[in-house]
């Protein structure tokens, strides 16, 4: 039996179409490279400078001067590059990133994203998130569907902080894949085993749901 | 400006330069680029109220962790502090003046001013908590936040190999802000684990050019910082 992260990263790796560019976020995200099929080529954009990086073989030695944005040792694979972190900005705000992952604290029925700060408790900077979000076409949230004292994450309104506004297109959470439209939030995707009123009961978010067309994950 | 054949020297007497008081840029994402051998020659020289400007804070007990551990810093300005619990602990007492960017404007904020210019204009942030502290215009339409260049007295620079007249390449992921701001600051030091004789590297294989750095200081990797750091994969 998977666990919901591995359900969650398995149906987020299904997102990633071959011959895109990719920035993993820190955290649950960067697993996402070992949920790519090996054969899937995409190259892997980290915003410290690199495009191009995979995880690091388990017997290959580190190079002390290759790391991706979440510090972690890493390699390179064929066709990558290495630049300074102006270019590499600039890579972003130029959409040359076709999409990226994140997680979130809140994300509300609009597609705006709040996950830098907690005003008072938690704000250790912006990061890399705040261009991402705005510039990159395609920004999957990868998030608990509630948080850990069991309220809503998927809101009607952001109430932290936004990272930017209107800019994610897909929350991915244990319990549901929901894209964000015109209309609203619209869930595609359902936990196995779970059922549509336990789904709307632990989310704050109108959900537009068409049960005939539901799938499972 | 130094004078080329002027610029080879220790990291005891580059150092000594720094006075009480400076601004300084400091290269590195994380640990890859930190220039860890001039900043514990900083360390030891005592020089304190310091304005430093680094993508991140380090870890507590390594690179500019340590300064501002030793209560040496004053005002830091970065993007993201949120492997070192030190200086968060410091920002959060108000011991430690912390100014935050997203780490692209940050980024663009040196490398504007080491290309001469005073600042740039960016939609990055316009609808969001950032945007109350800037100017905001309008510009063919379109409305835009003026970011102002940030430049420094000095920056403290980490390369792989450099030349004596300093002309610096670096490696890998430690290129991150170095090769921005050894163009930004007023006097550059860079520390380099080879530093060959002129004609020692391709003209094609510099990625900055001599006239931006003042001085040189080779460092051994062996017994440096550089080979302490980081976290698992």
């Amino acid at each position: 039996m998977p666990s919901d992260q591995e359900r969650m990263l398995a149906r987020a790796a299904r997102e990633i179409r071959p011959g895109q560019i990719v920035n993993l976020g820190i955290g649950l995200p960067t697993r996402l490279f070992h949920y790519m099929p090996e054969d899937l080529e995409v190259l892997v954009h980290s915003e410290n400078g690199v495009l191009g990086c995979q995880p690091l073989g388990r017997d290959a030695a580190p190079d002390y001067e290759m790391i991706d944005s979440g510090g972690a040792y890493i390699g390179t694979r064929p066709g990558a590059s290495v630049f300074d972190s102006a270019l590499s900005f600039a890579m972003i705000r130029r959409s040359r990133v076709d999409v990226t992952f994140m997680g979130a604290f809140e994300v509300d029925e609009q597609g705006n994203l709040a996950n830098w700060k907690i005003p008072g408790k938690f704000s250790p900077g912006i990061g890399g998130a705040m261009e991402l979000a705005q510039k990159v076409e395609k920004l999957v949230v990868l998030c608990s569907h509630n948080d850990k004292h069991g309220n809503p994450k998927i809101l009607k309104q952001c109430r932290l902080p936004l990272t930017a506004p209107r800019c994610v297109s897909l929350i991915v959470t244990e319990k549901a894949v929901m894209e964000v439209t015109e209309r609203g939030l619209e869930v595609i995707d359902i936990a196995e085993g779970l059922d549509v009123e336990s789904l709307r009961a632990a989310t704050e978010a109108e959900l537009i749901i068409d049960e005939s067309r539901l799938g499972r994950f | 400006m130094t004078l080329l054949n002027q610029k080879y020297t220790s990291a005891e007497d580059a150092i000594a330069m720094i006075p009480d008081g400076a601004s300084i840029m400091v290269g590195g994402f994380g640990s890859p680029g930190t220039p860890f051998a001039l900043l514990e020659e900083l360390l030891a020289q005592g020089q304190k109220g310091l304005t430093l400007i680094k993508n991140d804070a380090n870890e507590p007990d390594i690179g500019i962790g340590r300064l501002i551990r030793a209560g040496r810093v004053d005002r830091l300005i970065t993007s993201h502090i949120g492997l070192n619990r030190v200086a968060i602990e410091e920002m959060n007492q108000g011991r430690l003046a912390v100014e935050m960017y997203p780490q692209g404007l940050l980024a663009e904020k040196i490398r504007c001013a080491g290309a001469g210019h005073l600042g740039f204009l960016t939609d990055i942030g316009l609808e969001t908590e950032i945007a109350q502290q800037r100017r905001e215009l309008e510009l063919n339409g379109r409305k835009c936040a003026i970011e102002p260049a940030i430049t420094a007295d000095f920056a403290l620079i980490h390369a792989d190999v450099a030349d004596t007249y300093g002309n610096l390449a670096y490696r890998g992921t430690a290129i991150n802000f170095n090769p921005l701001m050894a163009m930004a600051a007023d006097k550059v030091i860079a520390q380099a684990f080879r530093v060959e004789s002129p004609g020692g590297l391709k003209p094609e294989a510099i990625h900055t050019p001599c006239a931006f750095v003042n001085h040189v200081v080779q460092v051994d990797p062996a017994t440096s910082e550089q080979g302490i750091r980081a976290h698992a994969v």
